[in-house]
């Protein structure tokens, strides 16, 4: 994929590239520190239809969610001959009895049979996670397993 | 009264009414510079309420307000932007410097106002404003838009333009010989090519010698570095403004950002008392003769930035409605107008319409501009419809 980078002199920096469908996506990082999320519109693709302030926080989740989304799709293709392992992805929430805990305490592959293949975090793929890894909110886990042990799983995560 | 005791009192009324005017501006959403520019004529000479005893103090902190406006707008930009901004838009720049430069110039000689005259009204005519451009590409949300870069490397190079113009400017009011002008602009190109070399190898050394992780002294080392270059470089004649906005460019990376934080708001009051100041001393009731000259000049300085947005958008490939957005969003003239007209009243070397042409100027383009900016667009695209709509009939 070609991302093309642009200065904005005083401003910060440009990051954006066309999609197949003729939109050009992409982020803005200011100076500040702020980064906007931007989307060109269908009939100019010169200008924004939107240019959205996200904080880190939200930046990182919405990097997760497109980086997840693509590591589950490449999972399930993967295991899409055997019969009843489905691939799910959960996210850390705030209230979530695991968060700063190290993915070991909540012992899911013991109790379910459920194994988490990889963490996302902040857009970045930490795979094959060790039981020592320390869980933040936010973070999404891509499981692997039966439905109901993801069920389960999922329910653990939740509530302990 | 006690001198002092009145002098307390009209500044602090004067300031107060500037945070009045500031939050209107803010509340409809334009530039509070004209409005300052109005609160000046209605304070000063022949206006509404007549202010005598802040006029030493409004002078002093009108210069210091020149000084961190030319400061912050070195500070804006890194040695590297600047580089790359004049390699890649030249052309865009000479253009956009010719084409605003004349229509100012040409007033200015057919009104008698000679060669000096004609230097100072191109300059108040040519620069954009930057902070309104800016401020109308975040507002409008144009941040990711793909004309904004060569807006944004316009601006820069009016920038850099400005490093050249000032000393000239200054060289030409003091009303030195050719010779001893080449020489000045000589100087000027010179110190500007060393200070861009030094700011772009050993920029660090020079942020390193005023950074401090202490607030309080990093901003009374900027301050102090920046009152200090700024009165050298008027001791050698190069105009104390330059000397502040070399400082500027030459601090780079993350100390230009925290000092760009930590100046603004002291930029914002001292800025502000110099438009009024600028205001004070412009007989409101020589407006009128020349607000005819005004709108022409608009009119015409409008359509010749429009141009040159239209043009460099073009070059690089952007469609209609970008290049006339990017047009619009320049058209927007403000601080540094008003820098350069400050500079030449103060030096007597001009009459006193000038001043008068400038205020009604800029006041017209600081709203225009934001103006121009917002509704170029629908414009556009309801004039190619209705073409569109006969040629489908």
């Amino acid at each position: 994929m070609n991302v093309d980078e642009t200065n904005l002199p005083g401003l910060g920096r440009r990051k954006d590239f066309m999609t197949a469908s003729g939109r050009r996506i992409g982020v803005v990082e200011l100076r500040e520190g702020q980064t906007e999320l931007i989307v060109s519109t269908w009939d100019d693709p010169d200008t924004c239809q939107a240019s959205i302030p996200l904080t880190s926080d939200e930046a990182a989740t919405l990097g997760n969610l497109l980086g997840g989304q693509h590591l589950a799709m490449k999972l399930a293709e993967e295991h899409k001959d055997v019969p009843g392992i489905v691939t799910r992805q959960f996210s850390i929430a705030p209230e979530s009895p695991f968060q700063n805990q190290p993915m070991g305490k909540a012992c899911i592959r013991t109790r379910c049979g459920v194994s988490i293949v990889a963490i996302m975090r902040e857009g970045e793929v930490l795979p094959s996670p060790g039981p020592d890894v320390i869980l933040h909110t936010g973070d999404l886990l891509v499981a692997v397993g039966t439905l109901e042990g993801l069920d389960s799983a999922a329910d653990i995560l939740r509530h302990g | 009264m006690d001198p002092l005791a009145l002098t307390l009192i009209e500044l602090g009324a004067v300031v107060f009414c500037l945070g009045l005017l500031a939050r209107l501006a803010g509340r409809i959403g334009m530039s509070p510079i004209p409005l300052y520019l109005l609160g000046g004529l209605a304070f000063g000479a022949g206006g509404v309420v007549k202010l005598e005893g802040m006029h030493e103090f409004a002078h002093l902190s009108g210069e210091i307000g020149v000084i961190l406006l030319l400061l912050m707008l070195g500070l804006e930009y890194t040695a590297a932007e600047l580089f790359t901004g004049l390699r890649r838009s030249w052309q865009a720049g000479v253009l956009d410097l010719v084409l605003n430069f004349l229509p100012g110039a040409a007033l200015a000689l057919l009104l008698g106002w000679g060669g000096v005259g004609a230097m100072v009204m191109g300059g108040v005519t040519y620069i954009s404003s930057s902070g309104i451009a800016a401020k109308v590409i975040t507002d409008l949300g144009r941040l990711g838009n793909r004309e904004t870069p060569v807006v944004l490397s316009i601006l820069v190079f009016e920038d850099l333009a400005m490093a050249v113009y000032l000393p000239i400017l200054t060289a030409t009011l003091a009303g030195v010989s050719f010779l001893g002008g080449l020489t000045t602009v000589a100087i000027a190109l010179a110190v500007v090519t060393a200070v861009l070399m030094v700011a772009l190898r050993h920029g660090h050394h020079v942020s390193k010698a005023v950074h401090s992780e202490n607030s309080e002294v990093f901003l009374l080392n900027v301050l102090g570095a920046a009152l200090l270059v700024a009165g050298l470089a008027s001791a050698m004649q190069v105009s104390a403004a330059v000397g502040a906005f070399m400082l500027g460019i030459a601090i780079s990376g993350a100390t230009a950002h925290n000092a760009t934080r930590i100046l603004e708001p002291l930029r914002d009051l001292f800025a502000a008392i110099f438009f009024v100041a600028f205001g004070l001393n412009t007989d409101p009731t020589s407006i009128p003769p020349v607000l005819g000259w005004a709108l022409v000049l608009a009119v015409a300085t409008a359509g010749t930035k429009m141009a040159t947005g239209i043009w460099a958008a073009k070059r690089e490939g952007i469609a209609k409605p970008g290049r006339f957005r990017a047009g619009a969003t320049l058209i927007a003239r403000g601080e540094f107008s008003i820098v350069i007209a400050g500079l030449a009243v103060a030096s007597g070397a001009v009459p006193s319409n000038l001043a008068a042409l400038a205020t009604a100027y800029v006041l017209l383009m600081a709203v225009i501009g934001p103006l121009a900016a917002r509704f170029v667009e629908p414009l556009v695209k309801a004039s190619t419809r209705s073409r569109q709509v006969p040629a489908q009939a």
